[in-house]
């Protein structure tokens, strides 16, 4: 068989052209959604989608299903997704593919919530802003980056502003890291609910309602959170009222609250700066509304919190969502409070739980203070009800968590 | 050097070719599948079966008009919980319409959009033909199409809608079921009903299996569920229809809005589950304001009340596929919320 050369360097080209990776590039102008939803539906796996600089403004709601996609823009600020005149679809993207990377670009004003990445094997957002433009309103989205049912979630150095439920909001998953990004003005800033072996290091959660909330809730399919670390996260002055609209879980979040764990198992919360939180700057709390479900635990438990600066929190707490501590405590709340709903046997004394684990922790110019306020012989023997207060009969031995090994290589 | 790898090189370059060529694209027009007598009036050929649904997802007031067609000589097989088991190379079509004058027929359809299932190896593909303005042929569309349509109902009054064509992604959020694409109407239980054909009235399930093209069906047929629009049914059944038909495609174990752990299929029993006095999770502004999903007994309270009321899209349910309130069913669920204690 004689080949002339030609033709083999002809075959050549062909071979590596068939697996070398496209980029496809998308500059703003006029049908953007149809130009980047084609171009997010004929997507080949590993290809990059890449949206040049400038202001793209999209009706419709986008999505994306190929594996391994990188969608990519010019930087946060520049390259922009405005929904400002959405008219239909639930949220502004939705990613329901494996081991995606959402990179540089900014979604503004969707209707509903903004990202959406819903049963991914691996999804990264690095360098990605959500907000919504008119600043803190309950007809806001819900969700700014919004990750539910995933594994080997990666969001670092994003921005969340706006959501009128969370603005980075990490929904029964594995495997998390949230780190190095900014949360202000929404209700929560960053919450991890319901999920396994998440990290939430060197935040910013500022003028959110709530700054950093780790929940557990029931009725869900995936429950008993556990296995989260919350460490060097700075957590200041969030002081927006709570707007959510009624109904949510986080309507509840009291004005002013730091950093708030509720019914979740193994949660270190360490080396943060929490400062300038009207009810509180550390919370753990059970789940105390009513519901039906047999596999659900609502008290927390084994929560160590240590070597965090909590500073001048607590000194003007919400009365209608934080009754209980505004009744039982006095001018200003300490530092680190504890509800202590604690499982009827432990109540009685019959068995012992370290359900609150306290190691040293800073204050300026004075001792950190907390309370337990012994919220279950309030509701059962009001008479012979006293909070405590002796930070020393918490101090006990840390546990350690595992430590978040991501199996997706992007 | 380059000799002795020549025909290594050159076989390579062969499954290259072959590889890249024998990828099954999908027809640019309607036509070209040749499902069709006469495609503008929707008359299919005779290997085409028309069929209807008891319990059809509500859409705007669009007109559904579905076909099956099965390559020679294949069959389903029957289910009836579950979508028959439709051989490798059948296709599911459905065509969305609106009439001209809903109070008489015979003026006529503006066609929109023509969905396709197609069911190859690897599952079903779903694709999106949209109608051109003449009315003689479909082409396919990735991205969706949004139409401005205007009809007049049955009451005589003029209705407006923007129709929105979804994308093929949008197709998955309905009939993506456990990461596998499915269809949801061709049931058991949804295809116990009678079709006019040309030959004459008869029962589908019947009908197909006179023709060979359904396995295993039962004898005498089990019965269906209530279907939601039948006042001889109770309250309860038709509801549950209802929900079942519109909510149970996402709100199901395995489907997309299985995160919120509220689910309507209809053989769903348990009541946390079904929403009574179940808070929202994720909801955002689509709870209204309200606590529960069902408070029983208490439908201006309940936010599946609330959410199939809206016709916000940031709140409205289904979230897609509906601009239109579904000015018959509310009745029916609020009355059913009513009732339960």
């Amino acid at each position: 068989m004689k080949i002339n050369k030609k033709i083999i360097y002809f075959m050549v080209i062909i071979f590596i052209s068939n697996f070398s990776y496209g980029k496809i590039i998308i500059e703003p102008g006029p049908n953007a959604y149809d130009r980047i939803q084609e171009a997010l539906i004929l997507a080949e796996p590993y290809e990059n989608i890449h949206l040049s600089s400038g202001y793209y403004e999209i009706e419709d709601g986008l999505s994306l299903d190929i594996d391994n996609v990188t969608l990519s823009g010019d930087g946060l600020d520049k390259t922009i997704l405005s929904f400002k005149n959405q008219k239909s679809g639930a949220e502004g993207l939705l990613v329901t593919s494996n081991g995606v990377t959402l990179s540089d670009f900014a979604v503004e004003d969707t209707i509903g919530d903004a990202i959406v990445v819903k049963k991914a094997n691996g999804i990264r957002f690095l360098r990605v802003r959500v907000e919504w433009t008119d600043g803190p309103k309950s007809s806001n989205g819900a969700y700014g980056l919004y990750p539910v049912e995933s594994k080997d979630v990666l969001i670092d150095s994003c921005i969340a502003i706006g959501a009128s439920d969370a603005g980075i909001y990490v929904g029964q998953s594995e495997r998390i890291k949230v780190i190095n990004s900014e949360a202000k003005f929404n209700v929560a800033g960053i919450e991890i609910e319901n999920s396994y072996f998440a990290e939430v290091t060197n935040n910013i959660a500022h003028h959110n309602t709530g700054g950093i909330l780790i929940f557990d809730l029931p009725n869900l399919p995936q429950q008993g959170g556990h296995d989260i670390l919350v460490k060097n996260n700075k957590v200041l002055n969030n002081d927006t009222p709570n707007f959510a609209p009624e109904g949510n879980i986080v309507g509840k979040t009291p004005n002013g609250t730091g950093i708030m764990v509720m019914a979740n198992e193994k949660v270190i919360l360490e080396e943060n700066y929490i400062s300038g939180n009207a009810t509180a700057g550390i919370l753990v709390v059970s789940y105390l509304d009513e519901y039906e479900d047999d596999n659900y635990n609502p008290l927390p438990n084994k929560i160590f919190i240590r070597n965090n600066q909590l500073n001048n929190n607590g000194f003007e707490v919400d009365k209608v969502r934080a009754e209980p501590i505004a009744l039982l405590t006095k001018n200003k709340a300490p530092e680190i409070i504890w509800d202590g709903v604690t499982s009827f046997p432990e109540w009685i004394g019959l068995s012992k739980q370290q359900r609150l684990i306290l190691g040293p922790n800073k204050t300026k110019d004075r001792k950190t203070d907390m309370i337990n306020l012994n919220l279950m012989t309030y509701a059962l023997l009001p008479w012979f009800h006293k909070t405590k207060e002796d930070y020393d009969d918490y101090i006990g031995e840390g546990i350690s968590l595992t430590e978040v090994n991501f199996k997706t290589k992007w | 050097m380059v000799k002795k790898y020549t025909k290594f090189i050159f076989f390579l370059f062969l499954i290259i070719l072959i590889s890249s060529v024998s990828y099954a694209k999908p027809h640019k027009q309607l036509s070209d599948y040749n499902f069709f007598k006469d495609i503008k009036n929707q008359i299919p050929r005779d290997e085409t079966v028309p069929y209807k649904i008891a319990n059809p997802l509500f859409s705007d007031y669009s007109y559904k008009f579905r076909f099956v067609h099965m390559p020679l000589n294949t069959a389903a097989e029957y289910s009836y919980n579950n979508v028959f088991n439709f051989p490798i190379g059948t296709t599911i079509i459905k065509t969305f319409a609106y009439p001209i004058d809903e109070r008489d027929l015979d003026k006529g359809f503006q066609l929109l959009e023509t969905r396709l299932l197609i069911k190859n190896k690897n599952g079903w593909e779903p694709l999106s033909y949209i109608w051109n303005n003449e009315q003689t042929n479909a082409f396919l569309k990735y991205t969706g199409h949004t139409f401005n349509v205007s009809w007049i109902s049955n009451n005589g009054q003029e209705k407006y809608v923007r129709y929105r064509a979804p994308n093929v992604n949008q197709c998955k959020t309905c009939h993506e079921i456990n990461n596998k694409i499915q269809p949801i109407g061709p049931k058991g239980r949804n295809m116990n009903i009678n079709f006019v054909y040309p030959s004459g009235e008869a029962n589908q399930i019947d009908f197909w299996h006179d023709r060979k093209l359904l396995n295993n069906i039962p004898t005498p047929l089990k019965r269906n569920p209530a279907i939601w629009d039948d006042a001889k049914y109770g309250i309860n059944e038709r509801a549950r229809s209802y929900l079942d038909a519109n909510c149970a495609h996402c709100h199901q174990k395995g489907a997309s809005a299985s995160n919120s752990g509220f689910y309507l299929n209809i053989d769903e029993n348990n009541s946390s589950i079904l929403g009574i006095y179940k808070t929202p999770v994720a909801a955002g502004r689509g709870s209204g304001g309200l606590k529960y999903i069902i408070d029983p007994g208490n439908p201006a309270d309940s936010i599946l009340l609330y959410r199939m009321l809206s016709t916000d899209p940031g709140v409205m349910m289904p979230e897609l596929s509906r601009n239109l309130q579904h000015e018959e069913a509310i009745p029916l669920i609020r009355e059913w919320i009513s009732q339960l204690k």
